[in-house]
């Protein structure tokens, strides 16, 4: 048995440790690219969103790598992600392609299906055992995204530059050629101090953005033209709303226990829409309350073309826009886009929010 | 001797260039049709340009804006490199300082941009779609055997409603094809094609914009008095055109250059005579990884002055050493 499985942002990392871990082997796809996406659309329906197109993409190039069994984590909520393992099976069997698609999620808080489907893939069913890989899983997808959010956090304020895109490259080139999670913590530990230390100028005056909208295009940095570092050299701090790590861990357990961090998120978006309407969308909407009552210069919606739940979203947030008074931009993506005419649109908005921010302090001295 | 700034956009239809002197009076402006060829388009206005200045015209700074001005500013030598939003929107306040709406509609794309209080507040671009924008109309004259020139003349001669279906431009068109086929006449379903225009506009981009007077139309299309007048019926009030309406994105980036350079105190730009200079354009697939960017390789004079086109910066961020690297 060969395990692979979609990317999404860094989430290989930690999944390759729980493998690792478990002594199964494991194909990590090649890093997504335009030969990846290119395979996805030629076979995925045109209309689909772009996370499915790049999924397959990713599945093609690991089983031309040798792998036989596909991992997804899915999801029952009502956008089409609750379908994606269903059409991906029939696409890819329809391409005579021979494997095994196991689905990780709890369907309905049940954690024995969940755990009945990972023994089957571990390999073992020693739940001690498999229970320690998947906590120190994901202790590293922790650690590992409070370090991206460190990276894209402190690179606008970076004295000597590149200093911290240097550290960044250097800990996924060492996570990558580790074996198991005991080595990659010892990496992670040591990186998460060194970026502590890279000087930095705090005075600096940076703008501060938002990141929200849809999971796959917030977190996956290729589908995304790696906005983070784009707004970053544009001297502006980013945070991302969503982040593979809470998601994983609201998925699998505190949603089983009725408790979530979503509440706080879901009471800020109780104004403006009080249901679950699919996808993150309730989650865009309370996210850019948030942001705009934390003091955020702006904040910037992200979505695949056709995205169902984001369009809703993106309706309401205007409201949001003339209520608190936080500049809102939607950018839309698909395999059509352009990267001349995002790079504008993100142009423009930094100019909109640079100059708004500058008459706000002259009003202030005043 | 005279002290003069230049601003030039590199649009996808047209290629813009403004001379303005230090009093923000706009001297001369040049329109020209691109072509697909902004190179060449741009050397052959920088030299109708300079042909018309006087010898002992100084250039004082230079700032660029369009689609093409990256390019445009490798080439020539920028003060300042911005988006056509931003140039849009800094050229309308100083023509109409309380503006409060700016249409623009270029060759590709549309935009709206909200001001308020002189800042721009808000705005939106065209994304999937390119039917309200000048290449279809250019593309319709064209089939009608009209000058475009003579394109909004005609729609205001128009005494009856033909509704035309514009939310898609190939929609657009077969509907225009089917109008015609009924027999309605020529000015009626010109201006039935000005309005679907104009409310394919607010439809799309206007979509819950609060749009206040004083608006300003501006961008290649401006020049359309019937979409004007489609914009004013569906409006309710009354828009401005200004005077150098198809070149404001050239004034916009002429006046950030005004400002970029009294702060820096110098100018970058090369000078007139670069527009003969040599310029080539090499491009070869980065095998590195398999993103296998497109990287294209720019040369001035035989000598390399910049690449782009990769994602991961291996070629662009890798400083040119000077006089290396001739053409081979």
């Amino acid at each position: 048995m060969k395990i692979t499985f979609p990317h999404i942002g860094n989430s290989y990392i930690p999944i390759k440790a729980m493998f690792d871990d478990l002594g199964v082997e494991t194909v990590v796809p090649p890093k997504c690219s335009k030969k990846t996406l290119e395979i996805g659309t030629k076979y995925a329906p045109e209309m689909i969103c772009l996370p499915l197109k790049i999924n397959l993409g990713n599945y093609i190039e690991s089983i031309e790598k040798g792998a036989d069994t596909i991992i997804i984590t899915g999801g029952c909520g009502p956008c089409r992600f609750g379908y994606y393992c269903e059409v991906q099976k029939e696409i890819l069997r329809d391409l005579g392609y021979d494997v095994d698609i196991v689905v990780l999620e709890a369907p309905e808080g049940n954690q024995i299906e969940l755990f009945r489907r990972i023994s089957r893939i571990a390999n073992t069913k020693n739940i001690i055992k498999i229970s320690m890989a998947i906590k120190n899983a994901i202790d590293i997808l922790k650690k590992l995204n409070e370090f991206e959010d460190k990276v894209l956090k402190f690179r606008p304020y970076e004295i000597n530059g590149n200093e911290v895109d240097n550290l960044y490259n250097e800990l996924i080139t060492d996570l990558e050629n580790s074996n198991g999670s005991k080595e990659m913590k010892v990496h992670l530990n040591r990186a998460l101090k060194l970026i502590d230390k890279v000087p930095l100028d705090k005075n600096k005056d940076a703008l501060k953005i938002g990141i929200v909208g849809e999971i796959y295009t917030v977190i996956e940095d290729f589908s995304n033209f790696d906005i983070g570092k784009k707004l970053n050299r544009m001297g502006v701090e980013v945070h991302k709303s969503l982040s593979p790590s809470e998601w994983i861990t609201d998925m699998l357990f505190f949603r089983s226990f009725g408790m979530s961090k979503e509440v706080k998120i879901w009471n800020a978006a109780k104004p403006y829409i009080d249901t679950c309407i699919g996808g993150h969308g309730r989650e865009t909407i309370g996210n850019t309350v948030l942001y705009s009552e934390k003091g955020y210069d702006g904040v910037i919606q992200l979505m695949p073309f056709t995205c169902m739940p984001e369009i809703v979203s993106m309706s309401i947030l205007p409201s949001i826009q003339a209520e608190k008074n936080i500049p809102i931009l939607s950018l839309i993506i698909d395999e059509m886009t352009g990267e001349g005419g995002y790079l504008t649109r993100l142009e423009a908005f930094i100019d909109l929010l640079r100059s708004r921010k500058d008459k706000k302090q002259l009003e202030g001295v005043n | 001797m005279k002290k003069v700034y230049l601003g030039v956009d590199v649009g996808s239809v047209s290629t813009n260039i403004v001379v303005m002197d230090s009093n923000k009076n706009i001297l001369d402006n040049l329109y020209i049709r691109t072509k697909g060829k902004p190179i060449e388009a741009l050397k052959i206005g920088l030299r109708q340009t300079r042909n018309k200045l006087d010898k002992d015209t100084k250039v004082l700074g230079l700032g660029t804006t369009g689609s093409g001005r990256h390019l445009a500013s490798t080439m020539l030598g920028a003060d300042i490199v911005k988006n056509e939003i931003t140039a849009h929107g800094v050229a309308a306040l100083n023509t109409v300082p309380d503006v409060n709406t700016i249409i623009e509609i270029g060759g590709q794309d549309s935009k709206i941009i909200l001001l308020r209080d002189g800042i721009v507040y808000d705005f939106a671009m065209n994304t999937v779609c390119a039917a309200g924008t000048g290449s279809f109309l250019d593309r319709q004259a064209e089939r009608l055997g009209i000058p475009i020139q003579e394109f909004g003349n005609l729609a205001l001669k128009s005494k009856s409603q033909v509704r035309i279906a514009g939310r898609c431009a190939v929609f657009a068109e077969s509907d225009m094809i089917h109008k015609q086929q009924l027999g309605h006449n020529q000015e009626d379903i010109i201006n039935g094609l000005c309005e679907a225009m104009a409310r394919n506009y607010l439809n799309n981009l206007g979509k819950g914009k609060d749009i206040k007077p004083p608006v300003i139309f501006q961008g290649g299309v401006a020049a359309n008095i019937g979409i004007k007048k489609a914009f004013e019926r569906l409006l309710g009030h009354e828009i401005i055109v200004p005077r150098f309406a198809g070149v404001m994105g050239a004034i916009g980036s002429c006046l950030l250059a005004r400002e970029e350079v009294r702060k820096t105190g110098k100018t970058k730009f090369l000078g007139l005579d670069i527009a003969d200079s040599n310029f080539n354009v090499k491009s070869f697939e980065c095998e590195n990884c398999s993103n296998m960017c497109e990287v294209v390789k720019f040369y001035r004079d035989e000598k390399l002055a910049a690449r782009w086109g990769d994602k991961c910066g291996r070629w662009s961020n890798v400083q040119i050493a000077k006089d290396d690297e001739k053409l081979a």
